[in-house]
């Protein structure tokens, strides 16, 4: 490998330092914060650090990908989750059901970093001809021309792989967000013994009528709940079913 | 030029570091998905550093998959912890002992 140890500016220097520090203080921030919201800030700095380093690099492309994706959608996910759960509260860690796990942990991640370290300045690597990809330097339009031009010929299959593999992503979230027929029954017979407005549909003894409910289709079974849990004008965030343990998990204010 | 790749090589070994220790330590399965980004966000910083190194432009191009993969694997997750913890007080890795003999 051709050391590529040209100089580097001071301004370089101060770039990197300063990247560096935000990722690893972000880094650190996420791991001791007791608050789920503080880490995922803390996420948003270490990912910003890092999209200064893409830019430091010459990866413009990714610098913007990396703020847009993931500080754009990721974080904005973890953050509707996290107060779509109401889990913005304090973790216990007091208790530990694994008494060796924290030492064990911390030896082994020191371990892995030292090896890392050592591969990273002790070693002499020999790597071979350069990939079929082509050079990211030096080419007509930078890195996104380079970037473009790779991922549309050489990466083409992967490429569409990706395709699939997002929509496999969506298909598999809706599925899981989705809420099984007898749940949504039982919570629209709660609703409709809790507050028996006047409903849409003909009026029907209230009350946990299972038989009845499994005899419907399920296309029938849906509208009547949906007509149900609209007549009652129930919200959206309201409590959930008689759950088995523990409050409810939606009680955000 | 920035500086030498052994120094962006560095950093992403202790960013990877600090993911995998948050994922050991923490218990809250939310902050579990924010380091393993962490530890994605390392191999990004490598790759992207090889690619440089090496006048490469293939290790760009994976770190394009590598976030491809990562917005659909956090999509899923979080799906799945949804799914899981809508009836359920708190988000602790340790309440998931359902499947437990």
């Amino acid at each position: 490998m051709t050391t590529l140890m040209v100089v580097a500016t001071l301004p370089d220097r101060i770039t990197f330092g300063i990247a560096a520090t935000i990722v690893i203080l972000g880094a650190i921030g996420v791991v001791v914060s007791r608050n789920p919201v503080h880490a995922a800030l803390m996420l948003v700095m270490t990912l910003f650090g890092v999209a200064v380093l893409f830019v430091a690099q010459g990866a413009n492309f990714l610098a913007a990908v990396q703020v847009i994706v993931y500080a754009g959608a990721i974080v904005v996910l973890f953050l509707f989750v996290i107060m779509f759960l109401g889990v913005d509260r304090q973790e216990n860690l007091a208790d530990e059901p694994l008494p060796f796990q924290r030492p064990l942990a911390a030896a082994l991640v020191v371990l892995g970093v030292a090896g890392l370290f050592f591969l990273a300045f002790g070693s002499h690597w020999s790597t071979g001809p350069h990939s079929v990809a082509g050079p990211v330097a030096g080419q007509s339009g930078g890195d996104v021309a380079a970037l473009g031009r790779s991922v549309f010929t050489t990466y083409l299959f992967p490429f569409e792989i990706t395709a699939a593999l997002l929509v496999i992503a969506v298909v598999g979230a809706v599925v899981l967000a989705r809420r099984p027929r007898a749940e949504a029954e039982a919570e629209a017979a709660a609703a409709d013994a809790a507050a028996p407005a006047p409903r849409l549909d003909e009026p029907r003894p209230a009350g946990p009528d299972s038989e009845e409910a499994a005899a419907l289709s399920p296309s029938e079974a849906m509208a009547r709940a949906v007509a149900e849990t609209v007549g009652a004008a129930r919200p959206e965030s309201g409590p959930p079913p008689a759950g088995d343990d523990g409050p409810a998990p939606g009680e955000a204010p | 030029m920035s500086v030498p790749g052994q120094y962006y090589l560095a950093l992403g070994a202790v960013l990877f570091g600090i993911g995998a220790l948050g994922l050991l330590v923490r218990r809250n399965v939310l902050v579990m998905f924010m380091c393993i980004e962490l530890m994605l966000n390392a191999a990004n910083l490598t790759f992207v550093s090889f690619a440089r190194m090496l006048n490469d432009v293939g290790g760009q191009a994976l770190v394009f998959f590598v976030l491809v993969v990562a917005a659909a694997e956090v999509v899923v997750g979080l799906g799945i912890v949804v799914a899981i913890f809508r009836r359920r007080s708190g988000t602790t890795a340790d309440d998931l002992h359902v499947m437990k003999g």
